[in-house]
């Protein structure tokens, strides 16, 4: 029995241990065409080494940390297909084990951890004051997503309280980043609690339409029902004019 | 109870005898039924019938998913219905013909075209002073005119632009944050945007907000006679959008830059876009001129000051202060 125990023990730890090595065969055949081999970055466009031969070109990735890595990979936002388009969320390309390996052999060229919010920690209005102020201009205050010229801000409704932790540290694509003295994890906790309470919004009104309030709700009713009514009134008025 | 009766027998027997026996000239022509175009409205009411019901019970039942939608798909399908119903009712079933009158000739009345002349001319026996009547009615006219264009004034200074100009930054007014923390040359970072505001001034005015940023000293291309503007890089504007006058609350930065845009400051309201390494010049939207740049400089203790006014008359461009 101990002998058992301390084989799956020792399994654990060697399992652990070989966790950045399989990384770094991971990393070697699906991210260094554009990341650069051990992490040092493609500055320079370099032509046919991408994913499915186009141009690679990408950031060194020492330093980042698992901080990144793990949001880059589980969100899906790696491997991106071109590297010139904006990173969108998707299934990840990686099963669990595939993203512990990348994130191991990433970090271990030193970078912060993974975070850990506890959204319970924060409070709800304190994170719509916080968001307002600093997330809103292009997230939309009821965290829809918009637009920045030159790329999509993307809604927050299928984030997790991780991913949205990660996130506004890191700064992906072309997101600000938000240092701890700027926004404080306490500080964080309560933007995490307040955009986890946009994911169910109470639609009283029926659709939320966006919930950007009568701006949308006008547009909707002037230009949808507005020309129905006009449809119809043509309609009516062609078949008269043909029956005179 | 059976006088009663009695009653209801004669009054039908009334009704029956009531029903017209000869046949009257008609004045429109006779169409002929449409018994399928009766069976159309028919279906059509009941449709509509069953759609307000649904209303009711969808009202009554209050616990369904989408309650709001639902409420109004039955309460339109049933006003579509009716509506149908009466167009159908319209084409089908009432009888059209044309009837035509011939116009009154033109000289058929001359007694009473006279009669009417004569009193139009008569009813203005009672002025005597008719010429300053006209011009008391255009006067009142013109005014009431005037009064209804002059609230337009408010809607920007024409005149008096000289309020638009005064900011609070002068040499040496210290950079404080929303809490009126000072600001430290140190705690500016790169990648990220920071707010500003005029140490001991209100922050409510047009002309107190500031949006900071770093940028690589070696990528700024200011415009000339502002060396100096950016120590270490840091760079303040105007955080007044110079089209709208909302605020610049969006900082665009690349993790990578040379696959995506570089750094840009951009107003959530109209998607001016102005770039922070080159003076503020506008790169995209509506605004007509760059974001005015507020000159810093790091003082004792590394606190951030302005070492100057802004570059630029701040805010929204009205018509006196297009240009300076």
């Amino acid at each position: 029995m101990k002998v058992a125990l301390a084989l799956v023990l020792s399994l654990g730890v060697v399992g652990s241990a070989t966790a950045a090595p399989r990384g770094a065969d991971l990393y070697a055949q699906k991210c260094a065409s554009c990341h650069g081999s051990a992490a040092i970055g493609v500055p320079e466009p370099r032509r046919g080494e991408g994913q499915l031969g186009q141009t690679g070109i990408g950031p060194p990735l020492r330093g980042v940390g698992a901080l990144a890595a793990d949001f880059y990979l589980r969100t899906g936002y790696m491997p991106l297909r071109d590297p010139y388009d904006q990173p969108r969320r998707k299934t990840p390309a990686f099963g669990d084990d595939g993203i512990r390996a990348l994130v191991a052999y990433i970090a271990s060229f030193g970078g912060p951890g993974v975070p850990r919010p506890n959204p319970r920690r924060g409070t709800s209005s304190e994170g719509l004051t916080l968001f307002t102020e600093n997330c809103a201009g292009c997230h939309q205050v009821a965290a829809e997503g918009g637009i920045v010229t030159g790329a999509i801000a993307p809604p927050l409704q299928s984030s997790s309280a991780l991913d949205i932790a990660e996130a506004v540290r890191i700064g992906p694509y072309l997101m600000p980043r938000f240092s701890e003295q700027q926004i404080s994890n306490r500080q964080l906790d309560s933007i995490i609690r307040y955009v986890l309470l946009t994911k169910d919004p109470d639609d009283r009104g029926g659709w939320g339409l966006g919930h950007l309030g009568p701006i949308s709700e006008g547009i909707v009713a002037w230009l949808v029902a507005g020309s129905v009514l006009v449809l119809v009134a043509v309609v009516i008025g062609g078949r008269a004019r043909k029956e005179q | 109870m059976r006088r009663w009766l009695i009653a209801g027998i004669v009054l039908l027997l009334k009704r029956m005898r009531r029903r017209p026996d000869r046949k009257r000239e008609r004045i429109f022509a006779e169409a002929p039924p449409s018994p399928v175009g009766e069976l159309v409205v028919l279906l059509l009411l009941l449709c509509g019938t069953a759609c307000a019901v649904g209303f009711i019970v969808v009202y009554g039942l209050d616990r369904l998913g989408s309650q709001t939608q639902l409420l109004g798909l039955a309460l339109g399908l049933s006003f579509a219905f009716f509506a149908a119903a009466a167009t159908v009712f319209a084409y089908r079933l009432v009888p059209t013909a044309e009837e035509q009158e011939p116009y009154p000739e033109p000289d058929e009345h001359p007694d009473d075209e006279r009669e009417v002349v004569q009193i139009a001319e008569e009813s203005g026996d009672r002025i005597t002073r008719s010429r300053l009547l006209k011009l008391g009615v255009a006067g009142a006219g013109t005014a009431l005119g005037a009064a209804l264009v002059v609230p337009t004034l408010s809607c920007g200074p024409f005149l008096d632009v000289d309020p638009l100009r005064r900011t609070p930054w002068r040499r040496g007014v210290r950079l404080v944050d929303s809490l009126g923390r000072v600001l430290r040359a140190d705690d500016i970072e790169e990648d990220t945007f920071y707010t500003a505001f005029p140490h001991g001034a209100p922050h409510e005015q047009i002309g107190a907000p500031l949006v900071l940023v770093r940028l690589d000293p070696s990528e700024l291309k200011l415009p000339d006679g502002r060396k100096g503007w950016a120590p270490e890089g840091i760079l303040a504007y105007s955080k007044i959008c110079t089209h709208a006058g909302c605020a610049v609350a969006l900082y665009r930065t690349p993790l990578f830059e040379p696959t995506s845009d570089k750094p840009a400051l951009v107003c959530p309201c109209h998607y001016s876009t102005f770039d922070p390494a080159a003076g503020g010049r506008v790169l995209f939207g509506p605004a007509g001129r760059p974001l005015p740049q507020l000159p810093l400089e790091i003082g004792g203790g590394g606190t951030l000051a302005a070492a100057g006014g802004f570059s630029d008359a701040i805010g929204p461009s009205w018509w006196g202060v297009r240009r300076t």
